[in-house]
């Protein structure tokens, strides 16, 4: 009997104000949107990370004939240089940090060059004695590589110790840059969507007076009288966190998946799952915003 | 059922108190009238026993809770208590008579069978049986305000308030409307009228506290309505000293 009342005095109410209903719809619509894209971002960048960082190596690039970087002297790294390497690596300070090493000699490098650039022009002049013998190593610990890079980079014969990972950094700053921005615009829109709830409130509160005077008259309690509000409230901003979860997915699906996708074959993308977690989270905050804010636009009517 | 003691009531911004240092006490089943000028504090008075405002100073008891102990979760519940009639009536245009009367009982969380039960048994009573379906603007003053007094008792509360009721009635409308309120007193109901009807208050010989500058100045037992207060303490000449009751009775 109460929750029919309640549930028309709400459907009243959400006919009676259309246009400000579906201003917060929108608002929160898109404003949830972007922080559901925000969160995506997130996903985005700690799945790259995850999938690079275990992949990223460390590689110890040797001397060769023609070379004067590091370490060098226009001299092709002798085996006993070659061999301080391996020692080093597979001494105590290191022997824990490293987990596994592959060495290529020139010929080895070269297939893999062919392989990669083999197409572009000015491969043709490279000969494998251009190349420097290779160790990969890979880390037990990735975040460990400084340790490995300052130990093996003075020894003779190393021509440069680098990190891949550093390769990806400029990668995730933007992504994570991305990201902050998406959050900036997200919460300036939710300051704006809460506002927008509360004033709607405020004037269907202000069109229904004469009930709410009577009801105060009569006795009805003030959670009677405020839940009608508060759920047309809420209804509006879940039918906004509705559509942008709807939003989200298809971005996912339809962006992230078949375009991105079929653009960057191997890098790791985001899929359906992350979305559906994210769905949640953004019916969950656009509820609870609506709720919080409708609630303190109709306080000022339940003053007795 | 209702006392006031040495209640005094400051609105913001107006040095002059509504009500000054007012005690009284009304009993259970009493038909009280509550006369004086425009701003005699009558309404303030029955806004208090409504606890829409709390008293500046000073205490007042109403079905025996201390209003202001009651904490402010609790008023709506107090207030099922009580019924109220204004002069203007208060009612909902787009709804019908009976969803007006009904809506009281819905808000309150009385069942369906209990609001089909009870609001024609009250239309009954204040006598619109007939007219349960129509709207208000379909219906007289004197019509409107059975439908208000329907509203105000269909919970069946041991206080009815009424702010002047037949201020906008004719004679004898009004006279049909005080005779429903003296049904309703003659149930139980303590029934609590300001007015300005000197008519009214002559004919029904009940109590009458007559509030002048918000102070009793006069509180007799079937009591007529006698205007010493003149309202020109509004233009700065002091207000009247108050009397003491006996003085008014010797003149009956």
């Amino acid at each position: 009997m109460r929750f029919g009342l309640i549930m028309s005095e709400v459907g009243n109410g959400l006919k009676r104000n259309l246009s400000m209903v579906v201003s917060v719809v929108l608002v929160t619509f898109i404003s949830l949107t972007f922080v559901g894209a925000a969160i995506l971002l997130q996903f985005q960048i700690g799945q790259m990370k995850g999938y690079w960082y275990d992949r990223a190596q460390v590689a110890i690039y040797m001397c060769t004939d023609t070379s004067t970087d590091g370490n060098c002297k226009l001299a092709e790294a002798t085996d006993a240089e070659k061999d301080g390497v391996r020692d080093k690596l597979e001494s105590s300070t290191l022997a824990n940090l490293v987990d596994k090493v592959d060495f290529e000699n020139h010929d080895q490098v070269f297939a893999q060059y062919k392989e990669q650039f083999g197409d572009t022009t000015g491969s043709d002049f490279v000969t494998p004695e251009f190349l420097p013998e290779t160790f990969w190593v890979n880390l037990t610990d990735p975040d460990q590589a400084d340790v490995l890079v300052e130990s093996i980079s003075g020894l003779a014969g190393v021509e440069q110790v680098t990190d891949q990972r550093g390769y990806l950094e400029p990668i995730f700053s933007a992504l994570n840059a991305a990201s902050f921005t998406a959050v900036g615009i997200a919460v300036l829109m939710l300051i704006a969507a809460v506002l927008l709830i509360a004033t709607t409130i405020r004037l269907s509160a202000f069109s229904r007076r004469r009930e709410l005077g009577i009801m105060r008259l009569v006795g009805a309690s003030n959670r009677f009288i405020q839940t009608p509000f508060v759920l047309e409230g809420v209804i509006a901003s879940l039918i906004g966190s509705v559509l942008a979860s709807g939003a989200v997915v298809l971005l996912v699906r339809f962006f992230v998946q078949d375009y991105l996708g079929g653009q960057t074959q191997g890098t790791p993308l985001i899929g359906l799952t992350d979305a559906f977690i994210v769905v949640p989270v953004l019916i969950g905050v656009g509820a609870v915003l609506a709720a919080v804010s409708a609630n303190v636009a109709i306080s000022r009517y339940l003053k007795v | 059922m209702i006392r006031f003691d040495q209640v005094t009531k400051l609105y913001k911004g107006n040095a002059r108190p509504a009500l000054n240092s007012v005690s009284l006490e009304i009993l259970r089943g009493e038909f009280v009238f509550l006369v004086g000028a425009s701003g005699s504090g009558k309404s303030s008075f029955l806004r208090l026993v409504l606890r829409e405002e709390q008293p500046t100073r000073g205490q007042i008891h109403v079905l025996g809770q201390a209003l202001g102990t009651l904490s402010s979760r609790k008023v709506p519940y107090f207030r099922r208590n009580l019924g109220v009639v204004f002069q203007d009536f208060r009612l909902l245009p787009q709804k019908s008579v009976f969803d007006n009367v009904a809506f009281t009982l819905q808000v309150i969380g009385k069942s369906k069978g209990f609001i089909q039960e009870a609001v024609p048994d009250v239309l009954k009573m204040v006598g619109l049986a007939g007219k349960a379906s129509r709207l208000p603007h379909e219906l007289s003053g004197g019509e409107q305000q059975r439908v208000a007094i329907a509203r105000a008792i269909v919970n069946k509360p041991a206080i009815l308030l009424a702010d002047e009721p037949t201020g906008n009635l004719d004679p004898s409308t009004s006279a049909g409307i005080m005779t429903l309120l003296e049904r309703i007193s003659q149930g139980g109901t303590t029934v609590i009228m300001a007015t300005h009807d000197a008519g009214i208050v002559d004919q029904m010989k009940r109590r009458v506290i007559e509030l002048v500058g918000g102070q009793v100045v006069r509180d007799e037992r079937q009591g007529g309505y006698q205007t010493q207060a003149l309202p020109v303490q509004s233009f700065g000449t002091p207000t009247p000293a108050p009397r003491a009751p006996g003085q008014w009775t010797e003149t009956l």
